[in-house]
Order: C-alpha cells, then sequence, then structure tokens
C-alpha cells in the first residue's frame, strides 16, 4: 500500500465482504439480548435462538413451502418478462401503440393484489396457482415493460447512420444495434422485477387458494400464536426473494459490462 | 465554377453533385441547409470541405452518403444515386464520433460490415487482420473500445469504413475531438491509408491547416444560405508524397493563408486558382 494515509482509498474486497457480516451478527446479538431481557414481548419479537430452532424443525416444510412460492414468482416472472419485452417492442415500433400503453401500464403498476387475488382464485378455481402466477407476472410485467421501452429509445444517432450507410436492412439494425443497446435496461428492470415477483406471489396467497406456500404458511403459523415459526417462514421468504434478486442482479451485470 | 478540376476524359467522377439544394423544415419554418452546390471529385483525389458551423458541410456529406436526400438537385456516386451507390456499399464512412460498438472488440467492430454483407468467417477474419495490420492496431485485434484512445478508436473506424474495400472515403471531422499531437499523426496515418487504397476521400474539417495538409482541392463554405464560396487546390505535389516537414514549408503557409482569404471573402491578390465570390 503505497501513498500517504491521508489518502482515500477503496475498500478492499474483504472489507466490503466482512462489513455487512459484522454488522448482521452485531445486530442478531442484540437482537437476542433484547428479547431475552423481557423488555419485548416474546409473541412481539420472538429471539433469534427460538427463530432458530424453529428453522431446523420446519426444514423439510420450508423447503417445500419455498419450492411452491419460488416456482409461482419463476414463472411469474418469465411471462411477465416475456409479455413486458413484446409489448416495448409494440409500443417503440408504433407511437400509437406507445400512447395507448403508457395509462395502462400506470394502472397495472397500481391494481392491489388483495383485489385481484380472490377474482383469479375464483377465475381459475381454488385449487390451482394459476392465479398467483398471474399476479406475479402482473408485478413482473411493469418494470421491465418501463425498462426496455426506455432503452429501444437509447440507440445512438451515430450508429443508426453507421447502419444505414451499410446498408444493414432493419432486421439486421435491430439485432445489431437496437436490442443490444437495450438489453441492459431490460435485465435492469428484470433484476427489479424479481423481487416484486416472490413478493407479489407469496402476498397472493393470503387470499384464499392452495396452503402449503410460504404466503400461507406465515398466515396460519401467526394466526395459531406459533410467533417464532411464523419468523422462520419469514427467514426463508427473504432468502428466496435474494436469491431472485442475486440472479437477476448477475444476469445485468453479465449484460451491462460493456455498453 | 469554371476552375473546377473535372475528371479524366473517360474516367467516371467519384462524385457528381449537381445543382443541389437542401431544405429542412423545422418548427421555426424552412432552412435551407444547401443551396446551388455543384462539385466534382475525381477517384483518388482528395477533398476536404471547410467552412464555419452552420455552413452545410457536413450536410453535404450526408448526402453524398444517401445519409439524407436532397430537396433538389442529383448526387451521383461513381454513375449511380448516392442510394445505389450506399446500397452497393461503394464508400465508407467515419463520423467525428467513432461510433464503435462498445461490447465488440476492435476485431468485432471492423468485421461488422463484412458481417452485414454475409461474408464467411474465414475470408472475414483474413480481412480483419490486414484492416487491423493496415492501420496499425495490431496488438489491440481483442480489446475493447472503452481501453482505447480516442485515436486508436478513431483508426478502428477508419478500419472499418474501409472493410469493403471502397473507392471512396467519407469522413465527418474524424479527428475534431483529438488532440493537436495525436491529430497531425492522424492526418499522416490517414494519407498513407489513402495512398494505399487508392480510395478519393471527402474529408469535412474546421481545420485550416488540417484541410491544406491533406487535399488535393479544399473547398471552401459559406453559411446562411450554406453554398460554396470557392474552391482552391493546394499546389503542394502529390498527397502521397506528404510528409511532416511540409507543415513547416512556405508554400503550406502560402496555401493556409489562401484556404483563410476564401473563407473571410477578403480579396485575393494573386491568383493562384483561387476562386471567390
Amino acid at each position: 500500500m503505497s501513498g500517504s494515509a491521508a489518502v482515500e482509498r477503496a475498500p478492499s474486497g474483504a472489507e466490503r465482504v466482512l462489513a455487512p457480516i459484522v454488522l448482521g451478527v452485531v445486530v442478531v446479538a442484540v437482537w437476542q439480548l433484547l428479547a431475552g431481557s423481557g423488555l419485548v414481548e416474546a409473541y412481539l419479537l420472538p429471539s433469534p435462538a427460538a427463530i432458530g430452532d424453529e428453522i431446523v424443525a420446519f426444514a423439510p416444510s420450508m423447503l417445500s413451502a419455498g419450492a411452491l412460492t419460488g416456482l409461482n414468482a419463476l414463472i411469474g416472472l418469465i411471462v411477465g418478462s416475456l409479455v413486458g419485452i413484446a409489448l416495448a417492442l409494440a409500443a417503440s415500433a408504433a407511437r400509437l401503440v406507445d400512447g395507448m400503453l403508457a395509462p395502462v401500464v400506470a394502472a397495472l403498476a397500481v391494481v392491489p393484489i388483495v383485489a385481484l387475488a380472490p377474482v383469479l382464485n375464483t377465475a381459475f378455481g381454488a385449487d390451482a396457482q394459476t392465479g398467483r402466477q398471474l399476479i406475479a407476472a402482473l408485478a413482473a410485467f411493469v418494470p421491465v415493460f418501463i425498462n426496455t421501452a426506455r432503452g429501444l429509445r437509447q440507440t445512438l444517432p451515430v450508429h443508426r447512420d453507421l447502419m444505414r450507410a451499410c446498408a444493414a436492412t432493419p432486421g439486421q439494425a435491430m439485432r445489431v444495434i437496437t436490442l443490444r443497446t437495450a438489453a441492459p435496461f431490460t435485465f435492469t428492470g428484470i433484476r427489479l422485477a424479481s423481487s416484486l415477483a416472490v413478493i407479489s406471489a407469496l402476498v397472493a396467497e393470503y387470499f384464499g387458494g392452495p396452503r402449503g406456500g410460504l404466503g400461507g404458511l406465515i398466515s396460519t403459523s401467526a394466526a395459531s400464536s406459533a410467533y417464532p415459526r411464523a419468523w422462520a417462514y419469514v427467514v426463508a421468504a427473504i432468502i428466496l426473494g435474494l436469491a431472485f434478486y442475486l440472479v437477476a442482479l448477475g444476469l445485468e451485470r453479465l449484460v451491462s459490462r460493456r455498453r | 465554377m469554371n476552375t473546377v478540376i473535372t475528371a479524366p476524359a473517360g474516367a467516371i467522377a467519384a462524385v457528381t453533385v449537381t445543382g443541389v439544394d437542401k431544405v429542412f423544415a423545422t418548427r421555426k419554418g424552412e432552412v435551407t441547409a444547401l443551396s446551388g452546390i455543384d462539385l466534382h471529385v475525381a477517384p483518388g483525389e482528395f477533398v476536404s470541405l471547410i467552412g464555419p458551423s452552420g455552413c452545410g458541410k457536413s450536410t453535404l456529406l450526408r448526402l453524398i452518403a444517401d445519409l439524407d436526400a436532397p430537396t433538389t438537385g442529383t448526387v451521383e456516386v461513381f454513375g449511380t444515386s448516392a442510394h445505389q451507390a450506399r446500397l452497393d456499399q461503394r464508400y465508407g464512412i467515419a463520423f467525428q464520433q467513432a461510433g464503435l460498438l462498445p461490447w465488440r472488440t476492435v476485431a468485432g467492430n471492423i468485421a461488422l460490415p463484412l458481417e452485414l454483407h454475409g461474408m464467411g468467417v474465414a475470408e472475414r477474419a483474413a480481412r480483419v487482420a490486414e484492416l487491423v495490420a493496415l492501420v496499425g492496431l495490431g496488438d489491440f485485434a481483442s480489446t475493447y473500445p472503452d481501453q482505447l484512445s480516442g485515436g486508436m478508436q478513431q483508426r478502428v473506424a477508419i478500419a472499418r469504413a474501409l472493410a469493403e474495400k471502397p473507392a471512396l472515403l467519407l469522413m465527418d471531422e474524424p479527428f475534431g475531438a483529438l488532440d493537436e499531437m495525436t491529430r497531425e499523426y492522424m492526418q499522416s496515418e490517414l494519407l498513407r491509408i489513402a495512398a494505399e487504397t487508392g480510395a478519393a476521400v471527402v474529408f469535412v474539417t474546421h481545420s485550416i491547416p488540417e484541410a491544406v495538409y491533406l487535399s488535393d482541392r479544399v473547398v471552401v463554405m459559406s453559411p446562411r444560405p450554406g453554398r460554396i464560396a470557392g474552391i482552391v487546390t493546394m499546389n503542394l505535389g502529390r498527397t502521397a508524397d506528404r510528409a511532416d516537414d511540409l507543415r513547416e514549408d512556405g508554400a503550406f503557409f502560402e496555401m493556409i493563408t489562401a484556404v483563410r482569404e476564401a473563407l473571410h471573402g477578403s480579396p485575393v491578390s494573386r491568383a493562384r486558382g483561387v476562386e471567390t465570390r
């Protein structure tokens, strides 16, 4: 390490990894002390140890619940992203379509799950996951559509001139320039959509339909006053959401490396 | 235009612009960008377009490239319409921004036109290797543009423009963003490359020394509306034989003076193939 100590330096890789871990350990330790001290009632905030015990005891159930909710979120994320990309392409091709879609998307972005879930459960039957997948798809659609539509407008004039000077066909220009320029934006949308899809798939389980998902189990555990178990399922939901987010972040980094 | 050099009998001119006007419709009304443009460029000739901002020199280049269409008049490239010449890839073009695709390597960028025109992989690789060597970037074929200096990026853009071996090279202030030292080096490189490929060059610039050093003829343009105010022939010998010592030569400074006078519209004391209005 050269230079004086006064020179600000970028944190090393180890520091970047260690800092949040240390913070996490400190928070959990304080939490444990607080929960054990009797200052906070156990039903409000169960101790980390109690939650840990539940995680161990209900690990198989958490895995299957995570898989069920995760699959719903994944199907929703994929369907929502594909529809978002397709409609963004349509919107970029025709100003009329763009004008028609903009208010619809703005409205879709704020449709409450509490209203939609019972309707979809009735429409697809109480034993189908379709309604939840659709809710996740709807949540994922909005950021993917908005970001892709923006990305499709980022083509540089010099690149358009270049394609024309090279006598490229519209299809070639689309593939070589327009789509490639939009890709990082689309993947930013997918990253935002990934967390939304998990949250939406999970919340949709609160409003009827088959049991066995993380959302359903959180609500059942809480309803039967099994608070540490409810928190254990919350931990599983956080891990599921983080997994989605990190995979999407990795894809985004991969595509955005050079732009 | 009675001092315009026409192409030798029998040879088809690289560029023939006849009676061209260009009018842009803007929100504030119509703007005449070019008015009554006539211009011939012979095969292998180096012609610079120079003039203040807004004189339409870039617009004229875009018309030759068929990136825009003239409002009236005709533009011919090697005896065909500019449109057909573009479809036939009779010219290569380099812009002020190198316009490289940041997600492609140097080799990938140079290969782009060849790829678009369906050249086979092996043939393409061989041609790219040739071009990388031609612009002196042999060690950088697998480098990405953001790792290159501005001058190197512009060399990649020139290699890309030369990929289809065009007999005409169109350049829109390609060295405008470079520092003076790099710029002079690139000018010498360009003359070498033009001599090696035998291509005619139409070169847009706002630097008088650059236009004088590079050109057989300098087309001086004036703004509002954009028109050709004069064409100055550079009596500095063949462009292929020019070297850096020319920049300190008396004849070079005389030519700079001639172009300046044509630009500023003041009377020229000694006639030397200079036409003014």
